[in-house]
Parts: structure tokens; sequence; C-alpha cells
């Protein structure tokens, strides 16, 4: 009787995935059709600025999910303080921008002026350098002090303790800096309201220096970082302990030292994240690092965790699905978190694996 | 005396895989370990590369004290360890299995030379040098894996079950390979299911059973012994 129940149940369930798949499929095809072609709410205009920041914000997704996907590449570990790491280098270039306003800088002309806006272009550039130093220290602690003495413990542990280092650091920053909400004061080249104007469709769309900066600088770091493991003794010995890690000690690799450089080039990306937050966002808090944090592990999922170039791509892509997805599909657009979380569970139920996912092999399950 | 063996001691768990085993190595030596799956003769070579702390006992090489020092500093004394089923990295290609092998090495120059001296003498891995290794063939993968191990420099050479799953005339091969890297100065001690082989090309052998070593002699010697060929040669 037993055997009956169960192979009854393997039947059905071999079923969910088309079912799912095809009852999903046809919900986002009816919407889709009503959106687009009954009730065209929405002009050209409109859905080129939904797109632009959706890639601006997939940048900062794919710089963030880099960290989770070289992370669980060395030590199959989710890192699901990563988030925090970005938060803290946010508020290292909040407060390098505040700390750079109250140094004067005043000329015959202008009395009033302050360094960030006399060199606005070294303020920024010590905002980034304050930023990634900062996340990159936290996430080089974080792996010493948290994951490191857990190095042989069952993975189950790891990943409570980066849930609960997760929880510490954001408690301890509302502690340390107040739960309110900051406003970042750019200098003022850097207004969130200038930039190029384009016409599309007889409206006028604005793309934002801040976004378009943003978006120059993760493309940047994305090839940095490529070339980075692709072409250095460093990257190698990174995909070595990735492959094979009792082989790559073999080769005469500090295994231990690999995986602190891994932790601190996660920090240096998601530093530059979080300052690009700043920035181009313009608000921070304690919690600013929790939802960007577990939408980037969906984009790293979605791309196939443990693979870079899925990494990015899942990260651009989630950003435009979230931006245009509540427009396309004719829904609030404060559930634009729910299509995020919705991509999560689509991909784990239809493809586990990701979208440039390779097979995991024996050894890494 | 380059290595020196004494007493060692090795647990996985509950399991008491090494049981005080000693035996020796003298520069430009091919010794050879034989035995049965499970006998622990991987686990001898883990040891002596640092993968395994033993329990009890003493590793010297080229008499300094070796077994508490982690893998990666053993490499650099001039032991490097081919472990067996080949273990190269599948998603990397032939010559960055290479560069991985020249890890502990500085010299870009030297490095390029090396290189050009693995193609050398294995002219297959040249034509694959921006393949990806996992889809090399067997045989292929064991000349990559050797080459990857001398890219090191190694004074002595671990080699583990470099026959393993070859067709006859490729173990010829590798053998010959073997033979010539040491008569080019490289000490080496071969771990072998294939007997036969080993103690042909061996200076001397040492058999181990259950963690033990029970039997030990010149190659020749081994061959000839009725127990050996009763156990291991397959024969009468």
């Amino acid at each position: 009787m037993e055997n009956k129940a169960s192979s009854h149940l393997l039947k059905y369930g071999r079923l969910v995935r088309p079912v799912a798949g095809t009852l999903i499929g046809l919900f986002l095809v009816w919407r889709l059709f009503t959106v687009l072609v009954i009730e065209r709410n929405f002009s050209a205009d409109t859905w080129v600025r939904f797109g632009l920041s959706g890639l601006i914000l997939g940048g900062m997704y794919a710089l963030i999910a880099i960290g989770y996907t070289l992370v669980y590449g060395i030590m199959f570990m989710i890192n699901f303080a990563h988030g925090e790491v970005m938060m803290l280098g946010a508020f290292g270039g909040y407060f390098t921008f505040e700390l750079l306003r109250y140094i004067p800088a005043a000329t015959p002309e202008n009395p009033d002026l302050n360094f960030l806006n006399a060199h606005p272009i070294i303020s920024v550039i010590l905002a980034f350098a304050v930023g990634i130093f900062v996340s990159a220290t936290v996430g080089f602690f974080l792996e010493k002090i948290a994951y490191r003495p857990l190095r042989k413990a069952p993975r189950l542990i790891l990943l409570i303790t980066a849930i609960g280092a997760s929880f510490f650091l954001q408690n301890l920053s509302m502690l340390a800096f107040g739960p309110q909400r900051k406003n970042i004061i750019n200098p003022d080249i850097l207004d969130r309201g200038t930039g190029w104007t384009l016409t599309i469709s007889g409206n006028p769309v604005l793309i934002s220096y801040t976004g378009v900066f943003s978006l120059v600088l993760s493309a940047l770091l994305m090839i940095g970082l490529y070339i980075l493991v692709m072409r250095t003794k460093l990257g190698r010995a990174m995909r070595a302990v990735a492959q094979d890690k009792n082989t790559a000690y073999l080769m005469g690799v500090d295994v231990d030292d690999v995986i602190s450089k891994t932790f601190i080039i996660s920090g240096v990306l998601a530093g530059a994240a979080g300052v690009m937050w700043d920035i181009h966002m313009g608000l921070v808090n304690h919690y600013v690092g929790f939802l960007p944090g577990i939408k980037a592990f969906t984009a790293a999922v979605m791309g196939g965790i443990g693979n870079i170039p899925g990494a990015m791509l899942g990260g651009m892509f989630l950003g435009i699905l979230e931006s245009l997805g509540p427009a396309a599909l004719g829904i609030d657009f404060q559930l634009k978190d729910v299509i995020a979380f919705s991509i999560l569970v689509l991909v784990l139920i239809v493809r586990p694996s990701g979208i440039l996912g390779e097979k995991l092999s024996e050894e890494k399950l | 005396m380059m290595l020196k063996i004494d007493n060692l001691n090795v647990h996985y768990g509950a399991i008491h895989a090494l049981q005080g085993i000693s035996f020796e190595l003298e520069k430009g030596e091919i010794v050879a370990l034989i035995g049965a799956n499970g006998a622990g003769k991987s686990t001898t070579l883990n040891t002596i590369s640092g993968i395994l702390r033993p329990r009890e006992g003493s590793v010297l090489f080229q008499g300094q004290p070796i077994h508490e020092m982690p893998p990666q500093e053993i490499v650099r004394k001039g032991i490097v360890h081919v472990p067996e089923g080949r273990k190269i990295f599948p998603r990397m290609t032939v010559w960055e299995n290479l560069e991985m092998g020249a890890y502990t090495q500085s010299d870009r120059a030297t490095i390029n030379r090396d290189i050009e001296s693995a193609f050398e003498r294995f002219s297959r891995l040249k034509e694959r040098r921006n393949q990806v290794s996992g889809t090399l063939s067997g045989g292929e993968q064991q000349m990559l894996a050797i080459a990857r191990g001398l890219m090191a420099h190694p004074t002595l050479l671990l080699l583990d079950e470099p026959s393993m799953g070859l067709s006859p005339i490729l173990v010829e091969q590798i053998f010959d390979i073997i033979q010539d890297i040491n008569e080019q100065g490289t000490s080496i001690l071969l771990v072998e299911q294939n007997a036969q082989m080993a103690l042909a090309i061996a200076d001397r052998a040492y058999v181990l059973e259950t963690g033990k070593i029970v039997m030990q002699g010149s190659g020749d010697e081994l061959l000839e012994n009725p127990s050996v060929i009763e156990a291991y040669l397959g024969g009468h």
C-alpha cells in the first residue's frame, strides 16, 4: 500500500513543473496582452524611463550578486550577511559626503563654498574609497570571526550563522547611527535632478548623471572582476579552490588566504554598490542593505549560483524585470518586490540550476 | 636520506588506517608502495603531502620534520603529490592547469620555459593547450596531471595510481615517462595496484596490507617472491 501511494506521489510530482509552468505562462501572456494591446496606459517614454531605472538598479544588484556567487563558488555557503556589507559601505559613503560638506573651501566669489562642491570629483572618489574600504574590511572580518571557525561544520550551521551575522550588523548600525533615514546630499553637479534630456513621443525623459555614472561604473567593475578572475594568478587560484579544494592545496595554494581575498573582493564590489546607492537613491539607514541583498541573492540564483557571468546577467535581468514588471503586468507598483521574489520561487521550481547554471558536480552537492 | 617515515599512525574517525608504518626513500630512487584497495597506500601519500595529519609518528624530508606543516608549504619544500584519479581542474584549460602547477613559482620566464618543455614531453597536450581539460581523454588527463606536477620542480614526486583506468599501451607510455623523469634526477614514490609494472621499474618496494608494511625488498626480489606473486601478480 505504501509503495502504491508513493508511486502516485511520484507520478503527480513529475507533473508539477510542466503544469505550474504552463499556468504561469498563460497568466503572463494574458496580462501582457491586456496591458500592451488592449489598455495601452503607458506611452513609449514611460517604458524607456522604467527600463533605464531598471538597468541602473540592475547594475547594483549585479555587483552585490557577484559577491554571493563568488563566496558560494568557493565555500558553498550563502553569505546572507552580504547585504549588510553593502549597507555599511553605503554608510561609509554617506559619512564621507557629510564630513566633506563641513570642510570650508571658500573663495572670494563664493564664501559659502565647501569642499564637496569645490572638488566634487575628489569627493566622489573619496566616498567610494571609504565605502569600499569599509565593506572590504567588514567582509574580511566577517569571514575571519564568524565563518572561519566553522570551516568543518555542516553547511546548515554556516547558513544560520550568516543570517545571525546579518541581524547583528543591521542592529549594530541601528544602534550606532540611529534608525531614522538619512538623506544623502550629493555634490551639486551630481544632483539627482540633473542630466541629459531625451524627447520620446513628445515627452521629456531625463537620463540622470547619477544613473549613467552608476551604470558605467558597475560595468567597469564587472569587466575588472572578470579580468581578475580569468586572467590573474589570484583568479586562477580562486577558480582552483572552487573546483577542487584538496587539489588546490596540492598545488601550493594557501586556501584560507584565497577565501579571505574572495571576501575582500566581494566586499569591494558591495561597497561600490553601496556608494552608488547613496549617490543615485539618496537615502541610507540600517535597513538599506537587506532588500537589495536578498534580491541580489535572487539574481545570483537566477543566473546559476556559483557562475559569475550568471550573477551579472541575473542582476541586470532582475533590475529590469522589477522596474518593468508592475507596469507590464498592470499591477500595483508597490508589488515590485513580489515580482522579484516570485521569480526566485519560479526559478527554484522550474530550473534550480539557474539560467547559466552548470550542472552541480557531485562533490559540490 | 631524502624521505624517512617513522611509525606513522593515521586515523579516519574510528578507523585506524595506518598502523605504525616506517619506510625510507634515498635520493634518486623509485620506491613503490603496492597493496590491495584500502591497504593505506593513498593514505600514506596524503599524509606525506599534508592533506592528512598523523596522530603519531613522523615524516622527515631531507632531515626536517614536515608532518605538521600545511600542504601548501610542503609543496614549497619540493614534494609534489599527483593525486589518485588525476584531479585536474576540469573547467580550466590545459594551459591554465599547468599554470596552477607552477603556482609556487614566481619567475615568469622559468614558467614559460617549463610549459614549453611540458609540451615537448607531452605533444598531445600542446595540441590541446586551449581545450577545457575536463574534455580530455583519460590518458591525456593523466599526462596533464603529471606535467602539472612537474611544473613545481619537485625533488620528490608522489604518484598515486598513475595507471588507473588506462589501456595497456598507455600504461607502458606512462611508466616510460616516470622512468624518464626519474633519470633526470627526481626521486619518486609510486603507489600502484598494477604491481607488475610498478615492481619492474622500482628500485625498492614495500607491500602494504591493512595499514601495515608486511614485506619489503628490491623490485626484482619482490617480483620473484612467491607470496607477492600469489597475492598481487595474479599468478602461480
